[in-house]
């Protein structure tokens, strides 16, 4: 049996007195494609968070690759990870966000190259090799010297990808990569994922991109109210979702 | 815009031909000009033309003779040495304890933001003078002897405070550490413009907090740190001058003893401002390109240095071509512009 490279069990997070997560339960294959949906607010950006610990749970389990997020086991007892061991941890995992959040003080290049050299202290020359040639592969090989400001969104966001790429990650965390991007960008960001989906990497994406989801995605979840409502092979809940309120939802953004 | 619809034939629209463009006239700015050169002539005339009779002898009004003569001077240029380094380590120190200050104060630790809160409270709540005399006066008052050691414990060391805080001494460490409490709020307000959502891809690149300080946050802020930062350190330059009260040998201090030997006091206080003057016109100058280094990466178009405004205004005097023809708005064959 494969050790699942994400495994959450009745994982609960609150902001103050708000619940925002209330007893997630959800697995990850490697190599699975997991598409989440679910109306704002629904604490779809808040479970990714916790996955690579920008957020700490406050129940529950959560464990990636057979490691507790954000703890080690020892006997019967749960010692919290040190500063250094969560950000080890986190250089393992990707994420893209949706507004990009790349660098703007930084060339495009320097901009991928800043976690190899900086957190994995990878030397300039092979980390810059590297990065060209992920920018080959999302399409920018031409954008290397310039700055984010000068990028389209569409292109930034490819930018954003290869700059999490090139941590090598073994898992890639998306928050709605393309709800930022003037319809026409959209494509070229999902062919970028649909390409990393057939090499083989394991990803969660929040997306409002249907089509992808049922085309790339393995798996759809569908949470609302901080709970996981549905779950399946994405073209059954599309198709015919059991629930009431996945009904709802997706009625509303078909 | 309309988008024609269909293959309907395009409207006939031609250009009207070559015009001759005539420029708005400005009759205000002229009369402003001239006001301004009027003015700007009587400053010349009365300061290096114009004489006055002081004590029955007639003399240039200015003296500028006498200003030349201490422009110079060796006790002037040890004044200038101490301005300038009192400048430099109370700017130095400033700002080191101001990144630390503001780090404190926007920690999620209470006791780390609050006495970090309580600091620049008690400095900027205290007129610079006051903290100055305080540091020479007070300080030898309260403790006549400083002790190293272990708090409540054996002292190592121990030394007479008069023979430690010179003059020199006190009045960098009041300047520095009333600096430090405006650079705080200075780097405070650069810290918290920089978007969250940088720290958070800093982070999930694995990046510690102090990476992502040093290397995300902070360049990104010191768009916003440094115009303060200049004018901080162009006031610091004017502001040393108050280390007169404390008997420091800085410029101005220089200039007003010999002013007091030789009753030459406009004169010496020309001097002065002509020194202080200068140096804050350096400052300026590299406080223009250093703005320009941080500003890369932003939206805006850096601006350009004085020798590229040079270059610009010259070639702007030659006549600019009109253009003869205007291109048509309508392309036929083309529906949408791209
Ligand atoms: N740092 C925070 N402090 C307080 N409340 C928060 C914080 N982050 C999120 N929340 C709240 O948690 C709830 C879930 O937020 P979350 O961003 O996870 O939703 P979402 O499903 O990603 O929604 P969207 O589709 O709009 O992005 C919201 O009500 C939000 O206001
Ligand atoms: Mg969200």
């Amino acid at each position: 049996m494969t050790v699942p490279m994400v495994e959450a069990l009745q994982v609960r997070k609150s902001f103050g007195r708000l619940e925002v997560l209330k007893g997630i339960d959800l697995t990850v294959d490697p190599g699975e494609v997991l598409c989440l949906i679910g109306p704002s607010g629904s604490g779809k950006s808040t479970f990714l968070r916790c996955i690579n610990h920008l957020e700490k749970i406050d129940g529950g389990e959560l464990s990636v690759d057979g490691e507790l997020v954000g703890y080690r086991r020892s006997g019967d007892k749960l010692y919290e990870l040190r500063d250094r061991e969560v950000c080890g941890k986190r250089a393992e995992i990707g994420m893209v966000f949706q507004r990009f959040n790349l660098f703007p003080h930084m060339s495009v290049l320097d901009n991928v190259t800043s976690g190899p050299v900086r957190v994995q202290k990878e030397s300039s020359t092979t980390a810059n090799e590297r990065a060209r040639h992920l920018l080959e592969r999302v399409g920018l090989a031409d954008k290397v010297a310039a700055y984010p400001n000068q990028l389209s969104g569409g292109q930034q966001q490819r930018v954003a990808i290869a700059r999490a790429l090139a941590m090598s990650p073994k898992l890639m965390l998306f928050d709605e990569p393309t709800s930022a991007l003037d319809p026409e960008l959209v494509g070229e960001v999902l062919d970028v994922m649909r390409g990393l989906a057939e090499d083989g990497m394991t990803m969660i994406v929040v997306t409002h991109e249907m089509g992808f989801a049922r085309e790339v995605g393995d798996t759809m979840v569908f949470m609302d109210g901080g709970v996981v409502v549905e779950s399946g092979d994405p073209k059954v809940v599309l198709t015919s979702p059991q629930h009431e309120r996945t009904r709802a939802f997706l009625s509303k953004v078909l | 815009m309309t988008v024609p619809t269909g293959p309907s034939t395009p409207p006939e629209r031609k250009p009207s031909g070559p015009h001759k463009t005539v420029p708005v006239r400005h009759p205000g700015r002229w009369a402003a000009s001239g006001v301004i050169l009027v003015l700007v002539a009587m400053l010349v005339n009365t300061l290096f033309f114009s004489g006055v009779v002081r004590g029955g002898v007639e003399e240039g009004r200015f003296q500028w003779p006498i200003v030349w003569k201490y422009l110079f001077v060796t006790p002037v240029l040890k004044g200038i040495v101490v301005t300038l380094e009192l400048t430099v380590v109370a700017m130095v120190v400033g700002i080191v304890l101001g990144v630390v200050l503001a780090v404190m104060r926007l920690s999620p630790n209470r006791l780390l933001s609050g006495s970090a809160w309580i600091y620049i409270w008690f400095f900027r709540g205290t007129p610079v003078l006051v903290q100055l005399t305080f540091w020479y006066v007070g300080i030898t008052y309260l403790y006549p002897t400083l002790t190293l050691g272990i708090p409540f414990g054996p002292a190592f060391y121990t030394v007479n405070a008069n023979s430690l805080v010179t003059t020199f001494i006190a009045a960098a460490l009041g300047l520095s550490l009333n600096e430090g409490a405006y650079m705080a709020e200075i780097v405070r307000a650069g810290i918290i413009s920089v978007d969250e959502g940088q720290t958070e891809a800093a982070q999930s690149l694995g990046m510690r907090k102090s990476q992502t300080l040093r290397r995300i946050v902070i360049p990104q802020a010191m768009r916003i740190i440094i115009p303060p930062t200049g004018n901080e350190t162009i006031s610091m330059l004017k502001t040393t001058s108050l280390v007169i009260v404390i008997a420091g040998a800085d410029l101005f201090a220089a200039t007003q003893n010999i002013s007091n030997a030789n009753y030459q006091i406009v004169p010496l206080l020309l001097v002065a401002s002509l020194w202080y003057l200068f140096f804050t016109s350096v400052l300026t100058i590299g406080q223009f390109y250093v703005e320009r280094h941080y500003a890369r990466g932003s939206s805006r178009a850096l601006p350009p240095t004085p020798l590229q405004r040079l270059r610009q205004d010259l070639f702007r005097i030659r006549p600019q071509p009109v253009p003869a023809v205007v291109e048509p708005t309508w392309l036929p064959g083309r529906e949408r512009a791209p």
